[in-house]
């Protein structure tokens, strides 16, 4: 079927060809149908890649360094999460814990699973199941929020006390550009026609 | 001007794919054809779920604001700050900016979005036909904001991360993080839950 359907306004169109780059709107409420966007799987793939590398990196490295008259105390990325989970708020530290780490994580894996096998011109068994998980977890990705956290607790922090930040938050500052480059770059659309040749 | 409702075609949530709808009968699901998700026509029980997400929502942002964020412990002094208070730090500190920012994204969006979608609820009950395409606008508005309120949240995750030495100072995350993360995750969910789709619906009974 050459139809789409607006998933604001449910109004059906005709899929028009796009030139590369553009993008197709409702006519009758804006929202973007879709976008025609040039060489999405390779752009996706390489990006998670280089997404996972800095994630590693993120993970294992001294996250921010506190320094106060010579009191010298490291913390890594999880120790926040941990702290909260002492202090009897385990709920609060597995949203952390999802939205920062588990939910960012899980939708580069769902990629590489969907997207490696597809260049190679195969069709991995549950690509649809996982990329249909990589879709609805999309909100609950909040890596670019915690950095901003981090930022207002520097400042906050700033007066007692000096604070270093590590080879993590540098890595980690990188993966959010990468992973949100990674996502934008992939066409959902295309994703669901390569899938749907091979069943 | 046709939706697909009309032509008695269905759109799959997760991948577009257009299909034909069967009414379901005797409790049997229809799923896409295509990505295996299971198909409604419109989200399903999307008003009364949403009013009870946002009810929800708007009486745990009243201890959320209410009660302190973080308990400070320093040289046997306590103090409790809640966002508020936070925010005021900031301001007279001399960071200015970040006060403003903790402002909007802790107390102002959260109030805004649970206004926008009680508003959203109300003209889709009435059946509005007013300016559809302003008030689908504002539901995205309230779609993307929504996840910033989360800043706070993390701000107090990563001071109870640094400032844990027991001797000079201590920081404890207080009751409101519990019950203000709760009024974040709940609004997400009540968010995703509208189905905008429902502002469109009643143009089209108008106009038959």
């Amino acid at each position: 079927m050459n139809l789409i359907a607006c998933h604001e306004c449910d109004l059906v169109h005709r899929i028009p060809p796009i030139p590369a780059g553009a993008a197709a709107r409702c006519i009758r409420c804006g929202a973007v149908l879709f976008r025609h966007k040039p060489d999405s799987i390779d752009r996706a793939l390489a990006l998670t890649l280089a997404g996972i590398v800095l994630f590693v990196v993120a993970c294992s490295f001294p996250f921010l360094t506190l320094i106060d008259a010579g009191f010298v105390q490291n913390t890594a990325l999880f120790t926040g999460i941990i702290n909260l989970y002492r202090q009897g708020m385990p709920g609060l530290a597995t949203l952390v814990l999802l939205t920062c780490v588990l939910v960012p994580l899980g939708q580069m894996l769902c990629l590489l699973y969907i997207l490696i096998p597809m260049k190679q011109n195969r069709v991995a068994r549950y690509s649809a199941w996982f990329f249909r998980l990589y879709l609805n977890t999309q909100p609950w990705g909040m890596m670019e929020i915690f950095l901003l956290g981090i930022l207002v607790a520097l400042v906050k922090l700033g007066k007692m006390a000096t604070i270093v930040p590590g080879l993590s938050v540098i890595a980690f500052g990188i993966l959010i550009f990468v992973i949100a480059a990674a996502f934008s770059a992939l066409d959902p659309h295309l994703v669901w026609e390569r899938l749907e040749k091979k069943p | 001007m046709v939706s697909a409702k009309q032509l008695g075609l269905v759109s799959c949530y997760d991948c577009h794919l257009l299909s034909r709808w069967r009414p379901p009968s005797g409790g049997q699901k229809s799923f896409c054809p295509r990505c295996d998700a299971e198909l409604h026509l419109r989200k399903p029980n999307s008003i009364s779920r949403t009013w009870a997400l946002m009810l929800a929502a708007s009486i745990l942002y009243i201890p959320a604001n209410l009660l302190p964020m973080t308990i400070t412990s320093s040289l046997g002094q306590t103090q409790s700050d809640t966002i508020m208070s936070g925010v005021i730090y900031f301001l007279s500190h001399g960071a200015p900016g970040i006060g403003l920012v903790i402002f909007v994204a802790s107390i102002f969006l959260p109030l805004l979005k649970l206004i926008i979608l009680a508003y959203l609820l109300i003209s889709v009950q009435r059946k509005s036909s007013w300016r559809p395409r302003d008030r689908t606008q504002l539901y995205r508005i309230t779609e993307a904001v929504g996840r910033w309120s989360m800043l706070d949240v993390f701000v107090v995750t990563i001071l109870v991360a640094l400032v844990k030495l027991g001797i000079f100072a201590n920081i404890d995350a207080g009751p409101a993080a519990v019950y203000f993360a709760s009024v974040v995750v709940i609004t997400l969910i009540a968010a995703e839950s509208f189905d905008p789709r429902l502002i469109w619906d009643a143009l089209e009974r108008n106009h038959e």
